[in-house]
This record gives structure tokens, C-alpha cells and sequence, in this order.
């Protein structure tokens, strides 16, 4: 499934990186602790976090996630915007709380990438 | 794949929230260039990122010298800094002196150091206090 299926389906706010949706997602993970998502993420993951600023984008940038979908209606602000725009990484955006946005994910049928 | 002998060096400053994952992102870029296989140049960005943000946080600056030949990569991050009083405890995972601020930003697990022990085929760590620490790693190339 593509970030640009997940983004309609769900009615995600695209906040930045609108030219990149057609990256395939492969999985998903959850998390606010970054060392932890450095740790356990996997490539082409669709990250659920509330970790709406540049840190959050240089750990997608690090290994290559698909996109980040900030929960509970935040956003980025203006330079974390620029700098995913600029390493290709899609901010997207959703009022709804990690618990019930993952619940939706795997309904639509996002993968949860691990075997 | 480069046959020769290569070494960068880059500087980063602690406190430098925003610039934080430049060196990472800079050498991830690089060890593509050069051709190592995308497992090795996954350990080696996360071992770096962790190791530039570990600095960030809490030393003053650092300069992490790169070095790759076509055995593997070479990492030192020698930083100006506080020093770790007792390495074993800092090195067991859910240890974090981090601050507040940095815990609201998502660091502060305490597994920045183990991620780096865990992603690198050799690993050292050495220490003085109220001088600085050097971590040194190395990820063979496969
Ligand atoms: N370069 C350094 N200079 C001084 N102290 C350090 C340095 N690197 C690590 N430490 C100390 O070791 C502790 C553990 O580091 P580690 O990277 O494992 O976890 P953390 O940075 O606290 O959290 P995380 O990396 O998960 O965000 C730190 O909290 C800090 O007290
Ligand atoms: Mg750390």
C-alpha cells in the first residue's frame, strides 16, 4: 500500500513532502523515544509518534521510513517541515490518539512488516 | 568499492539540538557513495547518530573521525566534556542522566550507548572526568 492510499483512506493531514506519497509502505511502528525507534524501526515503516520536531526527522531520514504521522492533531513547525521536505521524508498529521490511528492503519490494511 | 585507505573528520557542537544528525545523515551519504553494503552502512549510521546525539546532549563538542577501507569503517568520537564517572552503569540500557527537556523530546531511553555496542563488531569506550570521553567503534564491512 502506498503513503498516498494510507493518507486518503485515514484523512491524514499532509503537512510536508506532498511529492513523495507514492513510497510504498511496508510496515509500521509506534513510538517517542527515539533510541528506541532507531532501534527497532525497520525501512519503509510508517511511524506513529507525538515527537512532532526535527530529531522525529532525522531518525526517519536515518533509516529510511516511509513517513511520520504526528498523533493527537500535532504538527511541525516550520523548520522541521523544511528540513523533511529537503530529505524527502512526508509529515502527515491526524487528531486521533496512537491507540485507535494504529487500529485504523491495520484495518485498511497496512502490513505490519514483521514476519 | 574504494581500495584505498579514506579519512574524514567532522565537528559537532554539543547543545546543537538542531543541527543534530548531520554527521550520521553526511556519512550515510558517503559510505553509499563508496559502495558498502546497506547492512554496514546501517550500523554505521545508527552507531554514529547515537553517538552525535550522546554529544549533543551532553558533552561540549566533539570531532568524530571516519576512516574506511574496504574491510570496513573506522569510527572515533573524541569530545570536550563532562566524562562518564562509572562507564558500566552508563553502559547498561535504561540508564539516562538526560534533563527533562531532553526526556520530552524522546531521548533519555538509555539505549544510545548498547545500540552502539550492539550495531558494531568492535567497541570501546574510554572516559576521564571533567575532561572528556572517546568512543571507538568498528563495523566490518560484508
Ligand atoms: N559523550 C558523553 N559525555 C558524557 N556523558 C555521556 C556521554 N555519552 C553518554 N553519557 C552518559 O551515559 C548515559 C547513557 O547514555 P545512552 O546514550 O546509553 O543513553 P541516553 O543518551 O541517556 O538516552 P538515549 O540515548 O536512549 O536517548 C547518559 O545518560 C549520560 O549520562
Ligand atoms: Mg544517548
Amino acid at each position: 500500500m502506498t503513503l498516498r492510499e494510507v493518507v486518503e483512506r485515514l484523512g491524514l493531514k499532509v503537512c510536508c513532502g506532498g511529492e513523495h506519497l507514492e513510497r510504498e509502505v511496508t510496515g509500521g511502528y509506534a513510538g517517542d523515544l527515539l533510541s528506541d525507534v532507531v532501534a527497532n524501526s525497520q525501512e519503509g515503516d510508517i511511524w506513529i509518534t507525538l515527537q512532532a520536531h526535527e530529531n522525529a526527522v532525522a531518525v526517519a531520514s536515518l533509516r529510511d521510513l516511509a513517513g511520520i504521522v504526528f498523533v493527537g492533531g500535532r504538527e511541525p513547525d516550520e523548520d522541521t517541515a523544511r528540513r523533511a521536505s529537503a530529505r524527502g521524508i512526508p509529515l502527515l498529521s491526524s487528531s486521533q490518539r496512537t491507540f485507535e490511528l494504529i487500529g485504523r492503519l491495520l484495518e485498511v490494511g497496512v502490513p505490519t512488516g514483521r514476519v | 568499492m574504494t581500495t584505498t585507505k579514506f579519512r574524514r573528520e567532522f565537528d559537532v557542537v554539543g547543545d546543537d539540538f538542531a543541527g543534530a544528525g548531520r554527521v550520521s545523515t553526511e556519512i550515510k551519504a558517503l559510505l553509499k557513495r563508496v559502495g558498502y553494503a546497506e547492512q554496514t552502512i546501517r550500523r554505521v549510521a545508527i552507531a554514529v547518530f547515537e553517538a552525535e546525539m550522546n554529544v549533543v546532549m551532553y558533552a561540549r563538542r566533539a570531532r568524530i573521525t571516519l576512516d574506511m577501507d574496504p574491510e570496513g569503517v573506522r569510527i572515533l568520537v573524541d569530545d570536550v566534556g563532562p566524562g562518564i564517572p562509572d562507564i558500566e552503569v552508563a553502559m547498561q540500557e535504561g540508564y539516562s542522566t538526560a534533563t527533562d527537556r531532553m526526556r520530552q523530546m524522546g531521548f533519555g531511553a538509555g539505549m544510545g550507548l548498547p545500540n552502539i555496542r550492539r550495531n558494531a563488531d568492535e567497541f570501546a569506550i574510554e572516559s576521564e572526568v571533567n575532561s572528556g570521553t572517546r568512543v571507538r567503534f568498528v563495523v566490518h564491512a560484508r
